[in-house]
C-alpha cells in the first residue's frame, strides 16, 4: 500500500482567511464567533456564529463565477487555490487524468435556497435564475474546483452531516493509499448562515445564545460556523520525487455507525471508531499524543466522547491532550473536519496544541486534559481527529508528524 | 378545552398513550418521552397557545420553565399564556 501525505493546505473561516492567520488565531486562543450579519437576522433567536466577515466575493471572483458559486463553492474554490498553490503541483496532461476531488459538505448551496425561496414564496416572483439548481446542488464546490484545475480522476461530495469532511478525506486517502490516484484534492466546505440555515437549526433547541464552551460544565450548545478547508493528499513517492514540502502523513482512518438515534451520540459508536483508527494506523493507545475533538459544546455530546476516548485509552486518556477548536471557529458542520485538521498539523508540525477556550467550570464527566483556553507547546508525534455526526456516522482520521 | 387538557392531549400524542394514562404528576421520562420527543412537545406546544417556550434541549432544567412533571409544564404554559394576553 502507498503512504500518503499532506502537501498543500488552504482555509478560510471565522479565524482566518487562510493557513496562517488561521493557525495563529488558533494559537492566540482567538475567538471568532461574533454577531451574525445577514437579512431578517433580528427574526431569530440565535444571533451569533462563526461567519466569514471582511470577505469580498467579487475580489476573488468574476461575475460569471459569482452567477455560479454560493458561498459553500466560493469558500471551496479559495480553500483549493491556496492548497493547489501550496503543494506547487503542476498538473501535467497524465495527473491530471488520475487527480480527483472528495469534498464534505451538508447543506449544499442554503443561501441560494433561502434567497430564491424567498423570491418565490414571499414576494411571489414566478421566475428564478436559470442558475439555482448548478448553484445549490451539494456537489457544486467539488465539481467547480475538478473544473478550475482540469482534474479529470474521480470525484464526488460525501454528505455525513458533521462528520462530511472526515468521510471525505478518508475516501480521498484511500484512493491514494490504495494507487488509484497519485494525487487528490480533499476536505470539506459548509455556510449554512442564512436565515433559513440558523432558523433550522434554532427548532432543535441544541444551540447556543452566547457562546461554545466545549467541555466546560455550564456549555449550553454548539455554535454554527462556516467556510472551508482544502488538502492536498499526495503519494509519498510522488511527492518526494518532486522535492514537495510534506506538512504531515495521514496513516490511517476508520469509519463506524451508532444504528441508535438520529441525534444522540453513542459512546460505543464512537469507541469503535477511535479503536478501529488506531487499529488501521498500527498504533498503540500511548502513541496518540493530541485528539482534536468533535467537542460541539452540546451536554450530549461532550459527555459522551469524553466517555468514550476514555474507554479506548485507559489509563493514557489523561496523558493525552483533547481539545475542541469549535470554541473558536464554531461548527462548520459538513466543512468541519477539514478545518480541524489544520489543529492537527499545527501538533504534529509545530508542536503547539490548540486549546478550547471559553473553558469556565470543569465537568467531572468531562474528565481529561482539555488544554483549557490556552495553546500549549507540547511534542507531539501523532493527532486523531474524531467526527461524530447526526445520524449517528462517525469517522476518525490519523495523523503523523513528517519524516 | 382547558390548557391542561391541551398540553395533557399534546402529550399523549408523543407518548403514544391514551389521556388517562396521564396524570399531573407523571414525568414525560416516566411516559416515556425521551429528547427528541420533549423537543417535540415543547414545539407542538408553542404552535398550539402561540407563545414561544424557553428551553434549551442543553440545559433542560435551567431557565424557568419548569418540565419536571405534567403538572409543572401546564403551570408554565398558563404562566405564559397569561402573560401574552
Amino acid at each position: 500500500m502507498k503512504r500518503v501525505v499532506i502537501t498543500g493546505a488552504g482555509t478560510i473561516n471565522a479565524l482566518g482567511q487562510d493557513v496562517p492567520s488561521t493557525l495563529e488565531a488558533m494559537r492566540e486562543g482567538r475567538c471568532g464567533i461574533g454577531d451574525l450579519e445577514f437579512r431578517d437576522v433580528e427574526r431569530l433567536s440565535i444571533r451569533i456564529g462563526g461567519q466569514v466577515k471582511g470577505y469580498d466575493p467579487e475580489a476573488a471572483f468574476t461575475r460569471q463565477e459569482l452567477a455560479l458559486y454560493d458561498k459553500f463553492t466560493q469558500f471551496a474554490v479559495i480553500a483549493a487555490r491556496q492548497a493547489i498553490a501550496q503543494s506547487g503541483l503542476e498538473f501535467s496532461e497524465e495527473l491530471s487524468l488520475r487527480a480527483g476531488v472528495v469534498l464534505g459538505n451538508s447543506g449544499g448551496g442554503m443561501t441560494t435556497l433561502d434567497e430564491n425561496y424567498r423570491s418565490v414564496y414571499e414576494d411571489g416572483k414566478n421566475r428564478v435564475h436559470p442558475f439555482v439548481v448548478p448553484k445549490l446542488m451539494n456537489n457544486a464546490a467539488a465539481s467547480h474546483v475538478s473544473m478550475a484545475w482540469g482534474l479529470r480522476g474521480p470525484s464526488f461530495t460525501v454528505s455525513t452531516a458533521c462528520a462530511s469532511s472526515n468521510h471525505a478525506m478518508a475516501q480521498a486517502f484511500q484512493m491514494v493509499h490504495g494507487g488509484l490516484c497519485p494525487v487528490m484534492v480533499t476536505g470539506g466546505s459548509e455556510s449554512m448562515l442564512c436565515f433559513g440555515g440558523v432558523k433550522a437549526w434554532e427548532g432543535l433547541r441544541v444551540m447556543s445564545k452566547d457562546a461554545c464552551r466545549p467541555f466546560s460544565a455550564n456549555r449550553n450548545g454548539m455554535v454554527q460556523g462556516e467556510g472551508a478547508g482544502i488538502f492536498v493528499f499526495e503519494e509519498y513517492e510522488h511527492a518526494r520525487a518532486r522535492g514537495a514540502e510534506v506538512w504531515a502523513e495521514v496513516i490511517g482512518y476508520a469509519m463506524s455507525s451508532d444504528a441508535s438515534d438520529i441525534v444522540m451520540p453513542s459512546k460505543q459508536g464512537a469507541a469503535r471508531c477511535i479503536s478501529g483508527a488506531l487499529r488501521d494506523a498500527r498504533l498503540n493507545p500511548e502513541d496518540v499524543g493530541y485528539i482534536n475533538a468533535h467537542g460541539t459544546g452540546t451536554a450530549a455530546n461532550d459527555k459522551t466522547e469524553c466517555a468514550a476516548v476514555a474507554d479506548v485509552f485507559g489509563r493514557h486518556a489523561d496523558r493525552l491532550m483533547m481539545s475542541s477548536t469549535k470554541s473558536m471557529h464554531g461548527h462548520l458542520i459538513g466543512g468541519t473536519g477539514a478545518v480541524e485538521l489544520l489543529a492537527c498539523i499545527m501538533a504534529v508540525r509545530d508542536g503547539v496544541i490548540a486549546p478550547t477556550i471559553n473553558f469556565q467550570e470543569p465537568d467531572p464527566e468531562c474528565a481529561l486534559d482539555v488544554v483549557p483556553n490556552e495553546a500549549r507547546e507540547a511534542d507531539v508525534d501523532v493527532a486523531l481527529s474524531n467526527a461524530f455526526a447526526f445520524g449517528g456516522l462517525n469517522a476518525v482520521l490519523a495523523l503523523r508528524r513528517a519524516e | 378545552m382547558s390548557i391542561a387538557d391541551r398540553v395533557i392531549t399534546i402529550i399523549a400524542n408523543q407518548a403514544m398513550l391514551e389521556l388517562g394514562d396521564i396524570t399531573l404528576e407523571s414525568t414525560l421520562e416516566g411516559l416515556g418521552v425521551d429528547s427528541l420527543g420533549l423537543v417535540e412537545s415543547i414545539f407542538a406546544i408553542e404552535e398550539a397557545f402561540d407563545i414561544s417556550v424557553p428551553f434549551n434541549a442543553n440545559v433542560p432544567s435551567a431557565g424557568d420553565f419548569d418540565i419536571s412533571t405534567v403538572g409543572a409544564i401546564v403551570a408554565g404554559v398558563q404562566r405564559l399564556v397569561a402573560q401574552q394576553s
